[in-house]
């Protein structure tokens, strides 16, 4: 695990260090906000920068939904989920420095959460179950949290690890609630009325269940990731970053560490809960098998590969998970190879690509090219000044 | 090729019934009667874990329908159609496995889903598939879950599920072993739970002790150790492959010698001899520990060499080129592969996706196949094999103890087989009659 430069185990970043933001996590640091000086045309209010991305990316994901076919859209549904979790996960580990291999099992709170809470006659609306999803795993989190809140590195790796490994076995132990190995099928919310009229009137296309489930799908990870972006740029993002880069100037400075990375554990555990609810809708079933300690890894990966405190990067490493195995898979049987070996090569390929980035962009992919381009800019405002 | 000589040969007569449907009989042409059919071609779907704890022997399945479909596209396919199978990997997760079927039906637009592996894999998509109204045929696994004609029109068991298997195998012990100290070895899933209920129905006061292991847990000391304190003489397992060998091991390190009952799941003596060289770290090497082990058998494999089946999928299998030798994963997808061609053709020549459903239905309890008892298919029940036989494995091969045996679910009887177990047709490929 200590491949994965997590600040909180890698000696640029560790306690003993004040050699502040490391590589690793270059892309939390720089915001769009500090362009200033630069020319921008976004506003330089954040919460006003932030709702105007919010209805680019709102409009640019309906373009992109409609222009699109139904089997590409149910890909877009498990992209937002794997996103969700992962934009989650990036603000633990990449801004406040905590590492947690426990993502997948608090999905799976969310997952059966939203799976009971469907399963009746007359299911709540669908935002109050999902708020149930989020309140409940917060929970959960918060409980993780204050015990996670005293480890470090190796040892908060295990204890998180522990939770991957145990939780989906509350699913087996309590069967007859939680459904056992064949795990709860979840039941696929009506489409509303206005929503097919709006697909209609919008692109002509029909708005099959499929459809719904995306569109549910990429609300609630733009909303996840509106509120996640002002949190990280906030107050709040600013302390989690001092906690991470320096305890001991963070807490001459009054700042409870225990309390920040308690919260942090929860807003994360929050965004692992509705990715699960929303997983639950879009895989349709909730079994423990879908919670193995493989889902937290490919988080990890997700957002390492994509660049530690990164929401974009979050959101490229969960795409890649999510299409990245059906190219090399495709490749593979264009090269003549059976299904099994197709299969087999992805993971290998998967895995090569993984050391490649920590070799060559130990920031990921965002994290690199922020990095490369906060260069430049100094190399010009040098060549500035100097000429 | 073989296509476009039907085509061109039957161009004569009909033609014009667009109607959709159905089959129009020997005299029309051939359509795209529905999505996943063209005039030539019949695209069909599945989903198998490829990689991952699950993949060994169940990887080989999908080898065996690819070899059986391969060898019905070289004698001129299904009603002059090639047959077009796309399987993909779902590593035994349901979240891919929603994923993969998704791209099948949506992307790759198939015109049925078969064969698809797994428990709580399948059930991710039986829901979608409904919905859809994709054929969702011949489920490999013996939950109960697919039998559910109400709920799930377009889904159907193959395999005889885990309950009629344990009613079999209690009422051939209460006879056979009467003073046996019974201890059950389950699966803490439905597959042990199943399994139990059926075999409880006989040996209810026989069974001493009922232990159940945690998939993924391989530590069945304290379950072992617990059935030799009871006293138990004769284990049942319910369980997959890996636990047959590890409880052989754990008994032996124990000095545990009971009379061992496995289940069909658990007993492929090829499989289970292999995972007993790993585990032992080359220890025991062979099958040799599971000499005198009893199981159930439905379908002929690798262990009976001189049944005609067997010698058939001997000759598909050398004919396909592929790499390995045949196994009885191999021969479980070539028998359902062999299902599935008799419900196209019984589909008629022009079918839509309901028409499949309804052959199935309506023809599927008369189909002759390799498996030793017919089908339970009919519009109210979507079960699959109704009956099994028990045998003795020795070494690789086994010995039949019992004839085949039929019964269904609940306290219906169990009797025996009245029709003889079928031969393989002169071509190795069936013939059935269109349903309409």
């Amino acid at each position: 695990m200590s491949d994965l430069q997590t600040p909180a185990s890698s000696p640029a970043a560790g306690a003993a260090t004040s050699e502040a933001p490391s590589t690793a996590t270059a892309a939390s640091n720089a915001s769009s906000a500090q362009a200033a000086g630069g020319r921008t045309f976004l506003p330089r209010n954040t919460l006003l920068r932030h709702l105007l991305v919010l209805v680019l990316c709102a409009v640019g994901a309906v373009i992109l939904l409609e222009s699109t076919d139904l089997g590409f859209n149910a890909q877009i549904g498990y992209v937002a989920f794997y996103a969700i979790a992962a934009g989650g996960l990036t603000l633990l580990t990449g801004l406040n420095g905590q590492i947690s291999l426990g993502h997948g099992a608090l999905m799976a709170v969310g997952a059966y959460t939203t799976a009971l809470l469907l399963d009746v006659e007359e299911p709540l609306p669908l935002i109050v179950i999902f708020l149930a999803a989020v309140a409940l795993t917060s929970v959960v989190g918060a409980i993780v949290g204050v015990a996670a809140a005293r480890l470090h590195g190796p040892y908060l790796a295990g204890a998180t690890l522990a939770l991957a490994v145990g939780l989906p076995g509350l699913a087996l132990y309590f069967r007859s609630f939680l459904g056992g190995e064949q795990g709860l099928t979840v039941s696929s919310p009506d489409r509303p009325d206005w929503f097919v009229e709006g697909i209609r009137t919008l692109s002509g296309n029909s708005a099959s269940g499929v459809k719904w489930i995306a569109y549910i799908a990429v609300a609630c990870l733009l909303i996840t990731y509106f509120l996640l972006a002002n949190l990280m740029r906030s107050r709040v993002g600013r302390t989690w970053r001092a906690v991470r880069d320096q305890e001991v100037a963070a807490e001459l400075a009054g700042i409870n560490l225990g309390t920040w990375r308690v919260l942090a554990f929860l807003v994360s555990a929050a965004a692992a809960g509705l990715a699960g609810a929303v997983l639950a809708l879009v895989v349709r079933l909730t079994a423990p098998t879908a919670f193995t300690i493989v889902l937290s890894l490919s988080l990890l990966t997700a957002i390492v590969i994509g660049g530690l405190g990164s929401l974009l990067g979050a959101l490229i490493g969960s795409a890649l998970l999510v299409f990245l195995p059906r190219v090399l898979r495709d490749a593979g049987e264009s090269l003549d190879m059976d299904a099994a070996q197709a299969a087999e090569i992805s993971y290998v390929v998967y895995g090569v690509i993984l050391v490649l980035v920590m070799l060559f962009a130990p920031a990921g992919l965002v994290g690199s090219i922020r990095l490369a381009w906060m260069k430049q800019r100094a190399r010009r405002a040098g060549a500035r000044t100097g000429g | 090729m073989a296509a476009a000589t039907v085509a061109t040969t039957l161009a004569a007569c009909g033609g014009g019934d667009s109607g959709g449907g159905g089959g129009g009989g020997d005299s029309a042409e051939n359509e795209a009667s529905d999505i996943g059919i063209t005039e030539d071609s019949i695209k069909l779907g599945a989903h198998y874990p490829l990689t991952g704890v699950a993949a060994p022997g169940y990887s080989e399945i999908p080898t065996g329908v690819q070899a059986y479909f391969d060898f019905v596209n070289a004698n001129g396919g299904v009603n002059g159609r090639q047959i077009e199978f796309v399987y993909r990997d779902d590593a035994y997760n349901p979240t891919n496995t929603s994923q993969v079927v998704n791209q099948l039906v949506l992307e790759d637009e198939v015109f049925a889903i078969m064969s698809g592996l797994g428990t709580p894999t399948h059930n991710a998509v039986t829901d979608f598939l409904n919905s859809e109204g994709v054929p969702d045929l011949f489920v490999s696994s013996g939950s109960r879950l697919w039998d559910d004609p109400e709920e799930k029109p377009y889904t159907f068991g193959w395999q005889p599920d885990y309950e009629i298997e344990g009613k079999i195998i209690g009422q051939y012990v209460a006879e056979n072993f009467p003073d046996a100290k019974v201890g059950l070895f389950l699966q803490g899933d439905d597959f042990g739970e199943d399994g139990s209920a059926g075999a409880r129905q006989f040996l209810e006061d026989q069974i001493v002790a009922e232990e159940t292991y945690v998939p993924g847990n391989t530590d069945v000391r304290p379950q072992i150790s617990a059935l030799q304190a009871a006293g138990a003489d004769f284990i049942l397992g319910f369980n997959v492959p890996s636990y047959t060998a590890l409880s052989q091991l754990t008994a032996l390190q124990l000095g545990y010698d009971p009379q061992w009952f496995y289940s069909n799941v658990g007993s492929d003596p090829v499989l289970v001899g292999s995972l007993l060289a790993r585990f032992s770290e080359g220890a025991i090497s062979d099958a040799s520990l599971l000499d005198g082990v009893l199981t159930t058998e439905y379908i002929p494999g690798v262990d009976n060499p001189d049944n005609e089946w067997t010698q058939l999928w001997q000759r598909v299998w050398e004919e396909s080129g592929q790499e390995g030798e045949l196994s009885n994963y191999r021969a479980y997808g070539m028998s359902q592969a062999y299902t599935m061609v008799q419900a196209l053709q019984s589909a008629g020549q022009n079918p839509t996706r309901d028409d499949l459903v309804a052959a199935v239905e309506q023809a599927g309890s008369e189909w002759q196949g390799p498996g030793f008892a017919p089908f339970r298919y009919s519009e109210d029940k979507h079960a699959g094999y109704s009956g099994m036989l028990v045998s003795r494995l020795l070494g690789e091969g086994s010995e039949e103890l019992t004839p085949v045996l039929v019964t269904d679910n609940g306290d219906a009887e169990i009797t025996e087989a009245e029709n003889e177990p079928a031969s393989p047709p002169e071509s190795g490929i069936p013939d059935e009659e269109p349903i309409n």
